[in-house]
């Protein structure tokens, strides 16, 4: 039996992204930052933009390819995707997507890409506006239980609890996106530096996470160029070859009312044997990690379920100076991430996972030839992926 | 009850009713008379909770619903203070728990947990359901909070 796996068939070859704005503040449509991205992706591969033959999204993005096809004179249209379920947690399944599809034959040059104004559409970290609910939001609407901030506390409390974890861990996490965020000029948090007494000091959210424990709302679009392996040789930057990607999440973790059998969880524990089976590396093997920040209990899970280290260890490992680049044992969020660059849904996490393999982040570390993605925690499905070097293809 | 309404939260807030299908109909059913009724399939005697169209456990279609008593403890909680609704804008702090039943499979309900919102909240800890009508809302519909045991 032939192994199936898209290991080292695919990689980016193009990252593109706007500028980025606080939420409400674009001074572009959506449609048209889309647009923006897209084209500074295939600017950055060195790929005429009518070679685009497909496109793949997550979070129920707006911008629909059709659209986008015609919008960019497309001469044909091979494939059009999007990755279920809301929040983060598609950002790497929709890159696994377009490797998929380009491995399989379906098209040869695809586009993953998310786009945001909230200024133009509505803001997330906000409650509904209606004047009833039914289906599972009836079960925690009323007792004030809305926002994914509200609805992901217990869950991080939960582990929290479980394994003794202190709020130390959570306040590493936050600082290191803001450090990073201080070298990245595109970062939206950059000249905002954060110290741990303003961490101590900020207000609560909601128990257990502080102001600083939760993403931004931005506005601005990012957008990644995938090519086959081989065309991607010829093209103009040192290709990030895929690895492996894995997506889903554990048994009934979607079980309505906060009945998931695992409540205390990122939602990855079967999805990263799967993804480090798929790249045939382990977290040993990375260099360099980009996880996705909507709260950061939920980076704290996805580090103890992709097996960095055990989770009576969290406080231990969870220090700044483990997280910083260039020298730490696990530099984390290196452009600042959803916390301090730009809450671009996490996409903009992959453009730094590239950055980090070309050598060109803001903050950079030595000799990068495995680059990893964590998308999305909490939520579900979730997926992640590893990126990798010519070196370990 | 917060000091200054007669419920928990302000009035304002979504009103919850069942789905057009009908799914969770039986229990908000319930909790207008004041009890505490959920799923639990004829099949297996497995519980289920929030409610679905079939038993995970054996996948069989015939699920009932069955009273149970209002008595749990607190499995997780949070405490939450800034507003993400125009009728909470002075309801913070407040106290969320998610309990468990262990006298029907351990399922899971969310409510508030009365009393002192800032008071300390203890995972482990037993709690006792609560009732909150809201009778002139409409619809009428009716809440479960929990209060620690005595």
């Amino acid at each position: 039996m032939s192994t199936r796996t898209i290991r080292g068939q695919v990689a980016i070859a193009g990252i593109g992204e706007t500028a980025y704005y606080k939420h409400g503040q674009a001074p572009e449509p959506e449609f048209k930052l889309a647009l923006m991205a897209i084209l500074n992706a295939c600017e950055d591969a060195g790929i005429p933009p009518r070679e685009i033959d497909g496109f793949a999204s997550y979070s129920n993005d707006r911008n629909d390819p059709s659209r986008l096809a015609a919008a960019l004179g497309l001469p044909d249209l091979k494939f059009s995707n999007m990755q279920w379920g809301g929040g983060g947690g598609g950002g790497a399944g929709a890159v696994g997507n377009a490797a998929a599809a380009i491995a399989a034959g379906y098209a040869d040059c695809i586009v993953v890409f998310r786009a945001l104004a909230q200024g133009q559409f509505a803001r997330f970290g906000q409650g509904p506006r209606v004047a009833t609910i039914s289906g599972d939001a009836a079960f925690t609407t009323p007792y004030g239980v809305m926002s994914p901030g509200q609805r992901y506390a217990m869950r991080a409390m939960r582990f929290m609890h479980e394994h003794k974890v202190d709020r130390s861990a959570l306040r590493a996490i936050a600082l290191a996106s803001y450090h990073h965020a201080q070298a990245n000029p595109r970062a939206v948090m950059h000249g905002r530096p954060l110290t741990a007494e303003a961490y101590d000091a900020s207000r609560w959210i909601v128990e257990p996470f502080r102001l600083f424990d939760c993403c931004m709302e931005n506005d601005g679009a990012a957008a990644l160029v995938l090519v086959s392996a081989e065309r991607a040789r010829d093209l103009r930057h040192r290709p990030a070859y895929l690895l492996g990607v894995a997506q889903g999440s554990e048994y009934r973790n979607g079980a309505p009312s906060h009945n998931a059998p695992l409540y205390g969880t990122s939602s990855f524990t079967t999805v990263a044997p799967r993804l480090y089976a798929m790249a045939g590396v382990g977290p040993k093997d990375v260099d360099v990690l980009q996880s996705y920040e909507n709260f950061t209990g939920g980076v704290l899970m996805s580090l103890v379920e992709h097996g960095f280290f055990p989770p009576e260890a969290s406080n231990e490992f969870l220090v700044l100076d483990n997280l910083l680049a260039p020298g730490g044992s696990l530099p984390l969020n290196t452009s600042g991430g959803n916390l301090a660059e730009c809450y671009m849904h996490g996409l903009e996490l992959q453009l730094e996972a590239v950055r980090q393999l070309r050598g060109t982040s803001t903050s950079q570390v030595p000799d990068v030839d495995v680059s990893m993605v964590i998308s999305g925690p909490m939520v579900t499905p979730v997926s992640s992926l590893i990126l990798g070097s010519a070196a370990t293809r | 009850m917060s000091p200054a309404g007669k419920y928990y939260l302000p009035e304002g807030l979504p009103a919850p009713v069942p789905e057009p299908d009908g799914l969770s109909a039986p229990y908000w059913e319930g909790t207008r008379r004041g009890e505490l009724i959920i799923q639990r399939c004829r099949a297996c005697r497995g519980w289920q909770w929030g409610p679905e169209w079939i038993c995970h456990a054996c996948l069989s279609f015939d699920l009932g619903w069955e009273r149970v008593e209002g008595r749990g403890r607190i499995y997780s909680w949070e405490r939450s203070w800034h507003p993400v609704h125009p009728a909470l804008k002075e309801a913070g702090p407040y106290a969320v728990v998610l309990v468990e039943l262990p006298a029907a499979g351990n399922v899971r309900m969310i409510g508030n947990l009365l009393g002192d919102p800032r008071a300390p909240i203890d995972v482990g800890a037993e709690v006792t359901a609560v009732f909150e009508p809201h009778d002139d809302a409409k619809p009428p519909f009716t809440l479960v909070h929990w209060r620690r045991a005595d």
